[in-house]
């Protein structure tokens, strides 16, 4: 790189003109900083979970960064404890029982209406999607004691398949309204000659609609798979804290309240919460990110 | 926009794929009647395999397994895919079956019943789960024994939801201002260079951690020990390196609200960089071209020209934030527990309903919350119809 314009400017040209070397340079210290410093909180937490009870205490995580290569220093047992005795293991299970139906019951409904909203005419219908619009930003605190009371009705108070069904009425607003934004931009010339040549709503609901709109259905299963997953509070009500029902983040909760200074098992436990997000995360960024631009950019 | 149904079947074959689908319904909806009770039932799972050993001949097994009970993660794993099964098969069984019902009605009618077969289930879940509640909640506040006057002059007269209030006013303020203008300034830079992924990647990580998690990593950022001791925060060890004593962050208040909204910050900036990224790429090349050619500097292109041109998705990004951000519980839950004076509504809604066993109150604050995102409510709606978004 002889000079820093042209090289810069090859990337995309026009924008950045003006951009010096020292300038393209400075651009790249930034980010690398604050990348770095939005990886540190996490990264001590990684860290620690590995290190033993005494080794945390004595010195700072990050000068055990110093010497990797100290193989003794390095530990699994905190994550042995934390999944065995302390019932991680156990919320594990808990939290997939809970995630995987709450998020495969709301896409199932919400494609349907989502396309009955997009291409089907019916007295109401504008209204209806405002309402469910509307109630995306209701807050859900709106929601708890009369579900509460109505779950404790009809004994569903701790059971999956009680939160099943709260996760499915909280998160329908925003499957539809995300499916809507999908469907209702697919080409309508595709509706149309399906149904000249015959098909039923059904069958092109079935035949094209679905197919053509899994990146949306991945959208959205990534968003409910995540919010189910890292839930507290709706896990807290409708759950509660019994280890045969209690999820990960209930769990986490309860080692903080009664192993507040266990750093290396709060580290780990922790850890263990994060596995399956960071997983899921990481292997459908793609199409997370694109759920999240359709979502809220606005113009 | 198609409208009209056309479902028209040549005649002689359409009795048979008329019956097939309706057959399909009422397997469905006998899977979801079966599913419900096996779900409702604590032991539900041990009979569906001692059934299942039954179907199989093997009446042994069954039996011990109706006399033992299944091993505790067998029977949960049971309970998910039972759920999987009737809350997606089941459903679309139902769908496939009520849509052939509506085939065997007058073509006029079933073009007005179809559209409420799909848009149903949904609109009778949300109604059941959002609209209903929400009304009763209002309701219950208002009709509460001693009347409006009773239960909000209650609330207003309690020292600590005044505490919660301006706590909720700083979040709100903090914590979107934050989030939204590290991430157009990270978005801003990102922009600038070729390869941004994965730094990127790095901000944005957070998004994928559960408030509780945050909050374990973050408490542990701002431990505390005293002097005498190394200190194993990070914060803690660079204020002490700098020659200060240690702070106990999240214990001194007001230092400590400000503590944890740097949490939701670290948490949000990500969404904000991301959605403020893709706006940023879709300002045309031309225009700041035309800028620069003007003599614009990079400040008065930046907030000249660029943001103007993004501000709608700046607004979208704040709105969804502070809308988060209002009803922020886990991390005071998890951190302080709304202690230290870093109380906030969402914390103290839920200490009302599990400490104290006060549903009256907690609707009650549960109103104010409804009433603080009304003004957001409206500016949604209107900005939906703007757009011309939706039918």
């Amino acid at each position: 790189m002889s000079a820093g314009v042209p090289a810069v400017a090859a990337v995309r040209p026009g924008r950045r003109q003006r951009t010096s070397l020292l300038g393209f340079v400075s651009v790249r210290v930034a980010i690398t900083a604050i990348a770095v410093l939005w990886t540190v909180p996490t990264a001590g937490l990684l860290v620690s979970s590995f290190r033993s009870n005494a080794d945390i205490r004595a010195t700072g995580w990050w000068e055990a960064l110093l010497h990797p290569f100290e193989l003794t220093t390095w530990t699994l047992t905190n994550y042995g404890q934390v999944l065995a005795a302390d019932g991680l293991a156990g919320a594990f299970v808990n939290s997939l029982v809970v995630t995987i139906p709450a998020t495969a019951i709301p896409i199932t409904m919400a494609a349907f209406a989502a396309y009955a909203f997009a291409w089907m005419r019916f007295p109401g219908r504008s209204l209806l999607f405002a309402l469910i619009v509307a109630l995306l930003v209701v807050p859900l605190q709106m929601s708890l004691v009369p579900v509460l009371r109505m779950f404790t009705a009809t004994d569903l108070n701790g059971t999956f398949l009680g939160i099943w069904l709260a996760h499915t009425g909280f998160g329908l607003p925003l499957a539809v309204y995300l499916l809507y934004n999908y469907i209702s931009q697919l080409p309508g010339e595709l509706m149309e000659s399906a149904s000249i040549d015959g098909a039923s709503h059904f069958a092109i609901f079935r035949r094209i609609v679905v197919p053509l709109s899994v990146p949306a259905l991945a959208s959205f299963a990534i968003f409910q798979f995540l919010w189910v997953w890292n839930d507290l509070l709706i896990a807290l009500v409708y759950l509660g804290t019994d280890s045969t029902v209690a999820v990960l983040p209930a769990r986490l909760r309860e080692l903080v309240g009664t192993k507040g200074e266990s750093w290396h098992l709060l580290t780990a436990a922790a850890f263990v919460t994060m596995v399956v997000p960071f997983a899921v995360f990481l292997l459908l960024q793609r199409y997370f990110v694109r759920g999240l631009i359709a979502g809220s950019v606005k113009g | 926009m198609t409208t009209a149904p056309l479902t028209r079947r040549p005649d002689p074959v359409g009795a048979l794929v008329r019956v097939a689908p309706l057959a399909a319904a009422l397997v469905g909806l006998w899977l979801i009647v079966l599913g419900l009770d096996v779900l409702r039932d604590p032991l539900g799972a041990d009979r569906v395999w001692a059934s299942l050993y039954d179907v199989l001949g093997q009446s042994a097994t069954a039996d011990a397994i109706r006399e033992r009970g299944l091993d505790a993660v067998q029977a949960k794993l049971t309970t998910l895919v039972v759920g999987v099964v009737v809350g997606v098969g089941g459903i679309w069984l139902v769908y496939v079956g009520l849509n052939a019902v509506a085939d065997l009605l007058p073509r006029r009618l079933a073009g007005a019943v179809r559209p409420w077969l799909f848009v149903g289930p949904a609109a009778a879940m949300v109604a059941v789960f959002l609209v209903v509640p929400a009304i009763v909640t209002i309701w219950s506040s208002l009709s509460a024994e001693g009347g409006i006057a009773e239960t909000y002059g209650a609330l207003a007269e309690d020292p600590e939801m005044w505490v919660a209030v301006r706590n909720n006013v700083l979040w709100l303020v903090l914590g979107t201002g934050g989030s939204v203008g590290i991430g157009l300034l990270i978005a801003t830079l990102v922009d600038r260079v070729k390869r941004e992924a994965l730094a990127k990647t790095f901000i944005f990580l957070p998004l994928a951690i559960s408030m509780a998690g945050a909050a374990v990593i973050w408490r542990f950022v701002y431990a505390w020990v005293p002097e005498s001791e190394p200190q194993i925060g990070i914060l803690n060890a660079i204020w002490t390196a700098l020659g200060n004593e240690p702070v106990a962050w999240l214990q001194a208040p007001p230092l400590n609200t400000f503590a944890l909204i740097v949490i939701m910050v670290w948490l949000q900036t990500g969404f904000a960089m991301v959605v403020l990224s893709a706006a940023l790429k879709g300002v045309p090349n031309e225009i700041i071209e035309a800028a620069r050619i003007d003599g614009a500097t990079e400040r008065q292109l930046f907030f000249a020209v660029i943001v103007p041109m993004i501000k709608g998705t700046i607004l979208a990004v704040a709105t969804t934030i502070a809308i988060a951000i209002l009803k922020v519980f886990d991390i005071v839950y998890v951190t302080t527990g709304g202690k230290f004076e870093t109380e906030v509504l969402a914390n103290r809604m839920f200490t009302e309903l599990f400490t104290f066993r006060n549903f009256e109150r907690a609707s009650a604050i549960a109103v104010v919350l409804f009433l603080a995102v009304t003004p957001i409510i409206a500016i949604n709606v209107r900005d939906l119809r703007r757009r011309r978004v939706g039918p």
